[in-house]
Parts: C-alpha cells; sequence; structure tokens
C-alpha cells in the first residue's frame, strides 16, 4: 500500500482546516449544548475514521482469504490497530462530552455500551492473533474472525442502539444533527473534517505497513 | 475673527486630547476578550509539529526503503 503524496497533504490541510474552523465558525446556539456542538468535528469524525478503518480491515480479510496473501493478512492487522485507535479516541472524547451534557462519564444506554463492547470485540481480534504460533494458522483464524467482529460491530454501534430508546443522537427516535441542527455552516466544517481524519488515518497506517514491510525483510 | 479662530484651535486641541486618551488601534486579536485565538493558536502549533514529525518518520522509512532495494 502506497499513498500518494497528494492525499498526505490533503490530510494536513483538512486537519488544520478544522481546527481553526471547528473553533472559530459561527454554531447554532443551543441549549445545554452551547458551545460543545463544536465536538462534532472532533468526536463524531473520530467514529467515522474508526469504521473506514475497519471497513478496510475488513476488506483486506476477505482479501486474504480469497488469494492466501500474506501483505492482505498484514494490512488489516494495521487496519485494525488504527482503528482501534480511533475508536478509543472516540469513547475518551465521548466520555468528556457526556459528562458536561448528560451529567455523567457514563451512561448504561445501549449506543455507549454497544461502542464499548465493538471495540472489546476487536480488541479480542488482537489477543486472539497472539495466541498463534503458526503464522498460516494465525492469518487464517484471524481473518475469519475479523469478519466476525465487523458485523458484531455493526450490529452493536449502528442497529440495535436503533432498535431501543438512547440518550445518544440518531438513536431511538433521537434526532442525529443531521436532523436540523446541522446547518449549512456546520456542513463546510464537518465535511472537510471527515475526510481530513480518514485521510490521518491512512496516512498512519501506510506508515505502519511500510515499517511491518521493513521489519519482515529483515528477519 | 479671533473669536471663531480660538473656538477652532480649542476644538483642534480637544479632539487632540480626546485621540490621546482613547486606545490606538493595534493588532488586537490575540488579546480580545476570551483569548480564544490564543487556544486555535496553540493547537494548531501542536498539530503542526506532530504533522512535521509524521513527515519526518515518513522519509525516513523511504530512505531505510531506498537503501534496501
Amino acid at each position: 500500500m502506497k499513498l500518494p503524496i497528494g492525499f498526505k497533504i490533503a490530510a494536513i490541510v483538512l486537519v488544520i482546516y478544522t481546527l481553526i474552523a471547528g473553533l472559530l465558525m459561527p454554531v447554532p446556539t443551543l441549549a445545554i449544548l452551547n458551545e460543545t456542538i463544536r465536538n462534532l468535528y472532533y468526536h463524531v469524525t473520530s467514529w467515522f475514521a474508526m469504521i473506514t478503518m475497519f471497513i478496510m480491515a475488513f476488506s483486506y480479510s476477505i482479501a486474504y482469504l480469497n488469494t492466501q496473501k500474506d501483505k492482505y493478512d498484514t494490512l488489516a492487522k494495521i487496519f485494525v490497530q488504527v482503528g482501534m485507535v480511533f475508536g478509543i479516541i472516540g469513547l475518551v472524547t465521548g466520555m468528556l462530552w457526556a459528562r458536561f451534557t448528560w451529567g455523567s462519564f457514563w451512561v448504561s444506554d445501549p449506543k455507549l455500551n454497544g461502542a464499548a463492547i465493538a471495540l472489546l470485540a476487536y480488541l479480542a481480534y488482537a489477543v486472539l492473533r497472539n495466541s498463534f504460533q503458526d503464522q498460516l494458522q494465525r492469518a487464517k483464524v484471524s481473518a475469519v474472525y475479523n469478519i466476525f467482529a465487523f458485523v458484531m460491530m455493526i450490529l452493536f454501534v449502528f442497529i440495535l442502539p436503533r432498535m431501543t430508546d438512547s440518550l445518544h443522537p440518531g438513536n431511538g427516535g433521537n434526532p442525529a444533527f443531521s436532523g436540523y441542527d446541522l446547518d449549512s455552516t456546520m456542513r463546510m466544517v464537518f465535511y472537510p473534517a471527515v475526510i481530513g481524519w480518514i485521510l490521518l488515518g491512512f496516512w498512519i497506517s501506510e506508515i505502519r505497513f511500510r515499517i511491518e514491510k521493513l521489519s519482515n525483510e529483515e528477519s | 475673527m479671533r473669536q471663531i479662530i480660538s473656538t477652532l484651535v480649542l476644538m483642534l486641541l480637544f479632539t487632540i486630547t480626546n485621540a490621546q486618551t482613547s486606545q490606538p488601534e493595534m493588532a488586537d486579536l490575540m488579546r480580545e476578550n476570551g483569548k480564544i485565538y490564543v487556544v486555535v493558536g496553540v493547537i494548531v502549533l501542536i498539530f503542526l509539529v506532530l504533522f512535521g514529525y509524521l513527515i519526518s518518520l515518513d522519509r525516513k522509512i523511504s530512505k531505510i526503503e531506498k537503501n534496501r532495494s
């Protein structure tokens, strides 16, 4: 995997733009949320980046099972790791946001618990990988498990919270920000932010992959 | 005539002294109440350094890759 230089420049420009515009552009004034509505550019986009990384990992696991190429197994592993980093960022920033809008760091909410379970499912992927001595066996079993973990993630983050009541926007009848709060000025920051954080995730994954490749050549 | 001149001089003096008491316009963006621009500056600096580090890592790896092949 080699990322074109333009993508890296775009990642820097978009993330810096997000930081400046996200803090300074006008936002809708809403009760309780107040200025914290700006977290949309950082908290929500982290989850978008995580999902993109997990989709990549999922695709590479399928590609590995089809072709048995070691490269795809390595890429799947790296995308899971980088996705986990964004997921942990999403979870921790969400906790801080919840403390000052809902009143508590953690509420027993289907969306929050679902996100935690999804991350634990991916943590199990890392544990599973380390429990194999044989490389072929490790690659095959963890590819199968990764497909399972992806389905679990979709189920726990996107489907189950929508079927019950939830505090979290976009679930259980609560409107998401896209409903009526996300006005056109917020969109001008939100969409570049999503792309910027995702590209940053790709860049970090690319560096991780190149390091992995170099250390494999050495041994 | 002298009265008009003296009133004009007085008015001029008044505007000059008045101008001296009010603050001259300077680049006050970073010193405005709230000072949010300072925070934005700090965050942007941190990220610029982090990106610079990421670029240097990227180039180091490219160099090693070139040496290998």
